[in-house]
């Protein structure tokens, strides 16, 4: 892109010099490229294409539906300040969910729904659109509905502080794009993992009412936290083919971050079981919470209408 | 716990140092419950598109500010001052920033 900013005499008096450098990204109704555009997505020799493409879908669909889900708290956060905090968490998932979603359909292109011949819509759109709940491979703790502010505090938290675990390890994965998706990643799972620790602690600590918030929510969350350590076939596939890891692997770390996070708010871990799934399959098998169809259904409606819409 | 619950957070002012800035600059208010959320907030707030390389939050309460009703006494008598200016020195070209 070419560098318009000229605006010398004024650059040092302007902390937002910054947004005349480059600035034609930031337009309107700018085409959204092919988040992999020059990326070499040939998939390493001696991986199963199928198991790389899935493992990526696992990925990217965790960080779609949270983002989905967070998005909705748009113009209703308690102020305007995490209102936006909120969005640009939201956005975070979205794009760490572009570059998966693109790199499952690279790697294994018989995943990706069929549409019209003539159809525009690109391969990730057509996944994050026109699969049905059934084939989203998420972990269920993403997809139940929003809840209050605490409820969602202590969803980033979980999420995050597990998500980082995975990827400071992915960042060494054999599969190049999941290795740079999973560096960029690191730094933005961190301030999530921030934010919503200081939040948790505040809730926590706070006034007699966010205390019960904060810990009600923990007690709403906890039997959905143990599916984000279970480890499934496809993970340990992938782990065993040196793309990716087994979950179960960041158990012990991420307890101990938790637990310094609790121990700060003064909460105790929840003495709630699991939630089950059905006959044995859970999100990561495609078997979700009737909460998933419902979000799917309305973050999919305008897409689906228009099939061979460009956007 | 805290025994009082206020209705709104008190103001803070931000400044951000852009990335080719030598100094920060001035570019709002947000509200934030401490130091540490509104550093955060500004983040958040008025980092969004990549302008800034540092933060300083600083409560609104803070800040002494001039009085409008001042400005004849406090800045009048600098203006017909011209040899305050270093216009009477050629500046070499290898000073930067002046």
């Amino acid at each position: 892109m070419p560098d318009v900013h000229t605006h010398d005499a004024e650059a040092h008096d302007s902390a937002y010099a910054g947004l005349l450098v480059n600035d034609t990204h930031w337009a309107f109704g700018t085409d959204f490229e092919d988040p992999l555009a020059g990326v070499d997505t040939t998939v390493p020799s001696d991986v199963d294409p199928a198991v790389l493409a899935t493992y990526s879908l696992m990925l990217a669909d965790d960080a779609l539906v949270l983002s989905q889900r967070i998005a909705e708290w748009c113009s209703r956060a308690p102020d305007l300040e995490e209102d936006i905090a909120l969005a640009n968490i939201a956005l975070d998932l979205v794009g760490q969910a572009r570059l998966l979603l693109a790199r499952a359909a690279a790697a294994d292109p018989s995943i990706v729904p069929a549409l019209p011949e003539d159809s525009p819509v690109p391969a990730e759109d057509r996944l994050a659109f026109f699969r049905d709940d059934h084939q989203f491979r998420n972990v269920r703790l993403v997809e139940v509905p929003n809840g209050d502010f605490a409820e969602c505090v202590t969803r980033i938290l979980l999420f995050s502080t597990w998500r980082l675990a995975l990827f400071e390890r992915i960042v060494g994965s054999k599969d190049a794009v999941l290795s740079a998706v999973a560096a960029k990643g690191v730094k933005e799972l961190a301030y999530h993992r921030d934010f919503s620790g200081r939040w948790f602690v505040t809730l926590a600590q706070g006034t007699e009412e966010s205390r019960a918030r904060a810990v009600d929510a923990l007690r709403r969350l906890w039997p959905l936290w143990d599916e984000l350590l279970q480890t499934h076939d496809v993970e340990s596939a992938a782990a065993a083919a040196g793309v990716g890891v087994d979950p179960g692997t960041v158990a012990a770390e991420v307890a101990v971050v938790l637990e310094q996070v609790l121990a700060a708010a003064g909460v105790l871990r929840p003495e709630v079981g699991p939630l089950a799934g059905v006959r044995g399959r859970k999100g990561r098998d495609g078997t979700h919470t009737e909460a998933l169809s419902l979000m799917l259904a309305e973050m999919q409606s305008v897409a689906r209408a228009h099939p061979r819409g460009q956007w | 716990m805290s025994d009082q619950v206020r209705a709104e957070w008190p103001l803070y002012e931000v400044f951000v140092r852009g990335k080719r800035g030598l100094n920060h600059v001035h570019v709002g208010s947000l509200h934030a419950a401490d130091d540490q959320m509104a550093l955060r907030h500004a983040r958040d707030v008025y980092t969004r598109r990549n302008e800034g390389v540092s933060i300083w939050v600083v409560p609104s309460a803070a800040i002494t500010a001039s009085s409008p009703d001042e400005k004849d006494p406090l800045f009048a008598p600098s203006g017909d001052k011209v040899y305050r200016h270093p216009t009477f020195y050629d500046i070499p070209d290898n000073v930067p920033h002046m």
